[in-house]
């Protein structure tokens, strides 16, 4: 079993709990500017700005940070907002030759 | 306000997501970390009004929330792909949180545990009804009362042609042979599409 944490998940979000931007998918991709990292940000932003430095996606931010996905979103979405994450927007619909590359990648491994 | 050039020359990596189900023991954990590169397991706090008086809630602005842990894998398959795997958390709790994930998803694994098959009817069901292609897996636990194939296709209700494999969750080899088979399932579906919109 898991402990409470200490900090009170959504106290990181000022008790928000809905993202500025929706379709933010768990698997997304996100990267920061380089001006990011001399923005004056705080806590969490500050950790995602440097985590963001090459790309990663909010499932694996929220492990980095041990914090729950939806705590992650909405600093995410505030700093899409601010301009200093850009998301890899994913294709609407995988191409069948993005499929046939994963099935030979998978099997490959 | 930044151009292009001030990002990186690569583009970031195409993520891809299959979600892997089943009912609760299924072994879906060791399903995805049999093949995942990292630990499997984030977590979700779940904002509910419901869950007072349940142990391991708190107050947070009038609401509870408990936290949920999810299975969590991720595979890099080449420099600009990653795979990444998710473990749908129990329906009847946590049913807000299955379009979430599942949305944008390559396809779904369905995990059977023959002791418990109907375990599994809520994610057939919800795969069903969502038109998100999946495939069955029956996990072969040690000691457990093996059911031929054909049986466990008409106890599930899936039609003759439905992709239904026996797997080992524990083995990578096994787990890999099951992703595969869920990209072919989505190659032949498109393929039928296809044909019948032509």
């Amino acid at each position: 079993m898991t402990e409470d944490p200490v900090v009170r998940p959504f106290m990181l979000t000022g008790g928000r709990t809905q993202p500025l931007q929706d379709g933010l998918r768990i698997e997304t991709q996100l990267q920061a500017v380089p001006a990011a990292l001399s923005a004056p940000l705080r806590f969490e932003a500050r950790r995602i700005v440097e985590l963001c430095q090459a790309p990663m996606s909010v499932a694996d931010l929220s492990v980095a940070l041990a914090a729950p996905l939806g705590v992650v979103r909405v600093i995410v979405a505030d700093l899409i907002t601010q301009g200093l994450i850009r998301v890899r927007t994913a294709p609407d619909a995988l191409s069948t030759a993005l499929i046939e590359r994963i099935r030979d990648r998978v099997r490959a491994l | 306000m930044f151009g292009r050039s001030d990002l990186a020359d690569a583009p970031p990596p195409v993520a891809v997501k299959v979600v892997v189900s089943g009912g609760f023991g299924v072994g879906k954990t060791t399903f995805v970390g049999a093949v995942s590169e990292i630990e499997p397991l984030v977590t979700e706090a779940e904002m509910t009004e419901k869950s007072i008086g349940v142990d391991d809630t708190w107050a947070v602005l009038g609401k509870t929330t408990t936290t949920v842990a999810l299975d969590f894998g991720r595979i890099t398959l080449d420099d600009a792909l990653l795979l990444y795997l998710f473990g749908t958390p129990g329906q009847d709790r946590f049913a807000f949180f299955w379009d979430d994930l599942v949305t944008g998803a390559l396809g779904a694994i369905v995990l059977v545990d023959t002791r418990r098959i109907e375990e599994c009817f809520p994610s057939i069901d919800y795969f069903e009804d969502h038109d998100i292609p999946f495939i069955v897996g029956v996990n072969t636990f040690d000691g457990a009362r093996r059911f031929d194939l054909a049986e466990i296709r008409d106890a599930l209700g899936l039609p003759g042609e439905h992709p239904l494999l026996e797997c080992d969750a524990r083995q990578r080899e096994s787990v890999k042979r099951v992703l595969v088979a869920l990209t072919e399932q989505v190659l032949a579906r498109r393929l039928a599409r296809q044909a019948g919109a032509s």
